[in-house]
């Protein structure tokens, strides 16, 4: 990884103990440019790919350490709370992915769209989500999200532009390209990004989708986060052609390092530019996720125990963050060790007043279903006995 | 209110009684009504809500350049532009999920299928996308979008191209489900399907597209809207309640013209609203009449008789006095023989036949095409 820089201090420090915390090289809220090299580079489909040199800051890196460690801490806490039964029914949980959803949020602004799968509680925290919602919501407690109706596949910001957190495998595609056709039709100048999976990459009403957004020049962005399985089935044996990136024929393409935050966030401004002038560009995200497809799925059937390890140990997004911090000396290892226990203090407390967060009123079975019932009347299991008229 | 008679236009010519009655209308008017066909008139209220709100617009396959497939879009693409009357690509998949998206971000889509048939493509968006968003994101996430376009059998265009939806589509909470009978219904029904802030599956019927009737000059205004849940009587009764909607509503009226002449008074219920059902108007005219028949071109098996039979048993069982009876079309695939086709879905004979069971008159056995 080359190491070019604009420092505002002397090169001359670097070479001190990082542990002596108040001779620090660069302040955690320094805003001066620091340019990185992405270490694997970017490949083009029908385009010219962007620099590997990506602008970042200390502040940014710190903000992707901080927010990734807490993803990392939400999502294995999750994993502890649905053995305890405490979270029911499907979890999907995106630890090893934090890199697509930090990085994209560093890229764009809240009046960007983002629309997901059901893999989809750190896309929710990066849209400005809290844990408390999130816990919340994946324990079917009123304070949720989504009130407890939802659950963890149905997380939904709307006004942090998040439109969900959907169940079925590949809808979400055409959904995110009308959300792009809406802010064209608004001239709002904003780009909707629409992600899937490597197995949703193969649905037909994805490529109804692209055609319409390419026919009709939509700000919309296809994001693949290729975790390489779809649930139980390797990418080879879905995929006639697993080049996902090159899948769109005549949009373009670009396949990104999906675990460097860095080279994410180049990859969704380029792509953010390039959708609003030029239409559809769909960018392929190389990623991994740890756990198995849900928390129903041990994830070690269908690949080895070295695999996952491999990768934890190669390309972890978090480590990269880190060891990136620590070689600009932005951050000792203390420090972050202590991020990292202030991200699982934080998620402690929030599991512990979610705990606390009641069920729904048994009213909240009627109401949202539409949001102008006139006063019609709905039915409980026992009609005789339970009915309602929907506001 | 006093009894409604309605102009009958029969498809293919003068009632077999070989009168022809000039309606007289419930809402002030000056003399001489006007008319207007059912196609019109969706045109027309297609027209005054896209003028009224800039974020209404329609999508299809067909309603551009072509003028709509069954012409009911004619002339709104030179008014509104390809912004706002958009002709996409044959992928019904593809295109309702983007509308659905758009209605997500506060457009307001109106989808037009060439036929319902073709919604079966799109029917996950319309269900999962659509009518359950509201429920599962707690109120975040809106979907004011209507869904439109001609359903149930046509004439002669086979089983792949005839099926009725009504009862599908108004199982799913979530979702409204409208269907138009004349053309003040296509007018309110489709306003207020518009302006309504909940996914609307709106059921039009395409031989119904030509049909004209009389329209009032209330109905005419640009902020005529009908309520959406409520049924209309459209000829009051004593003796037995007949209750359809779409162009069965047509052939209910016919059969209590024949009816009334052998001393059966028919009171003829038109739901223009499945989902919601008016079952409060459904049950207080069984209580007056005591006999039930209702009339669908759907499949019998889960249709919405059965839904009507089910709630009068529950709400009204005391004041039945003869079994429900539901007329629907065949429990087989619509066959595309002039003869099977015709036996394939209800006749006028057919409704009067199950009015006369209700009220214990003997009845000529069914006769064979």
């Amino acid at each position: 990884m080359a190491l070019s820089t604009h420092r505002t201090t002397t090169a001359l420090l670097r070479h001190l103990t990082p542990a002596i915390s108040y001779l620090r090289h660069i302040s955690t809220d320094s805003t001066s440019t620091i340019t990185v090299e992405t270490s694997v580079p970017f490949t083009g489909h029908k385009i010219d790919p962007p620099s590997r040199s990506v602008d970042t800051t200390a502040q940014e890196l710190m903000s992707f350490f901080r927010d990734m460690a807490l993803m990392r801490r939400m999502e294995i806490a999750a994993d502890s709370l649905y053995k305890a039964k405490l979270i029911r029914g499907f979890c999907h949980l995106y630890d090893g992915q934090e890199a697509v959803a930090v990085g994209m949020e560093a890229a764009i602004t809240r009046k960007d769209c983002i629309i997901t799968a059901y893999r989809d509680h750190c896309i929710f925290l990066g849209r400005g989500g809290t844990l408390l919602e999130s816990f919340s919501e994946l324990m079917g407690r009123k304070d949720g999200c989504s009130k407890g109706k939802g659950g963890s596949m149905h997380f939904y910001k709307k006004e942090g532009g998040f439109y969900g957190g959907h169940g079925i495998v590949g809808a979400q595609i055409p959904l995110g390209c009308g959300l792009a056709f809406a802010q064209k039709y608004k001239n709002d100048e904003n780009v909707t990004f629409t992600l899937y999976g490597d197995g949703a990459a193969n649905q037909g009403q994805l490529f109804e989708a692209l055609n319409m957004a390419a026919l009709w020049d939509l700000p919309a962005i296809l994001v693949c986060e290729n975790n390489h399985y779809g649930m139980g089935t390797a990418e080879w044996r879905a995929a006639k052609s697993p080049a996902y990136y090159k899948r769109g024929d005549y949009v373009p393409g670009l396949k990104v390092d999906g675990m460097d935050a860095l080279a994410v966030k180049q990859a969704c401004r380029f792509a953010k530019e390039h959708a609003l002038t030029n239409g559809p560009i769909i960018l392929e995200m190389d990623t991994y996720r740890y756990h198995g497809h849900s928390m129903s799925d041990p994830g070690s059937t269908y690949r080895t125990r070295d695999e996952i390890s491999g990768v934890r140990q190669e390309r972890d997004p978090i480590e990269r963050v880190r060891k990136l911090l620590l070689a600009y000396d932005i951050a000792n290892e203390k420090e972050l060790k202590d991020i990292e226990k202030e991200a699982r203090k934080q998620v402690d407390e929030a599991i512990a007043k979610a705990k606390e967060s009641p069920l729904p009123e048994p009213s909240e079975l009627f109401t949202n279903v539409y949001v102008k019932g006139y006063g019609v009347e709905s039915f409980g299991a026992d009609r005789k006995e339970i009915r309602a008229a929907l506001p | 209110m006093s009894a409604i008679l309605r102009k009958i236009i029969a498809p293919g010519g003068i009632p077999a009684w070989g009168i022809r009655v000039i309606a007289s209308r419930t809402y002030s008017s000056s003399a001489g009504g006007k008319e207007m066909t059912v196609r019109d008139a969706l045109n027309s209220a297609l027209d005054e809500e896209m003028s009224a709100d800039p974020s209404v617009l329609l999508m299809g396959e067909e309603v551009g350049e072509y003028q709509g497939a069954y012409k009911i879009s004619k002339g709104l693409l030179d008014k509104y532009g390809p912004k706002r009357v958009i002709d996409t690509p044959i992928t019904e998949a593809g295109f309702t999920g983007m509308a659905v998206g758009a209605a997500y971000h506060g457009l307001r889509p109106v989808v037009e299928f060439m036929t319902f048939n073709f919604s079966m493509q799109a029917i996950d968006h319309i269900i999962n996308s659509a009518a359950k968003s509201n429920y599962m994101s707690s109120g975040q996430i809106s979907v004011p979008i209507v869904f439109r376009g001609p359903n149930g059998a046509a004439a002669g265009v086979g089983a792949q191209h005839s099926q009725c939806y009504a009862a599908w589509y108004a199982s799913c909470p979530g979702l409204k489900v409208l269907v138009p009978y004349n053309s003040e219904d296509a007018r309110g029904l489709l306003k207020a399907a518009i302006r309504d802030p909940d996914p609307v599956v709106f059921l039009e019927n395409e031989l119904l597209y030509g049909e004209s009737f009389p329209i009032s000059a209330e109905a005419l205004d640009s902020s005529f809207c009908l309520p959406i849940g409520k049924a209309k009587i459209e000829r009051e009764g004593k003796d037995v309640t007949i209750v359809a909607f779409s162009k069965m509503v047509g052939y209910a009226l016919k059969a209590a013209e024949i009816l009334a002449k052998e001393g059966v008074s028919a009171e003829v219920i038109n739901l223009r609203s499945i989902r919601p059902l008016d079952r409060a108007t459904i049950n207080t005219s069984v209580r007056k009449t005591n006999r039930l028949v209702t009339v669908e071109e759907g499949f019998p098996q889960h249709g919405v008789g059965a839904e009507i039979c089910a709630s009068i048993v529950e709400e009204s069982f005391e004041y039945l006095d003869a079994p429900v009876e539901r007329i629907t079309g065949a429990d087989v695939p619509m066959p595309y023989a002039a003869n099977l086709e015709r036996m394939a879905v209800p006749q006028v004979e057919d409704i009067v036949r199950a009015a006369k069971r209700t009220c214990y008159r003997s009845v000529p056995v069914a006769v064979n095409a």
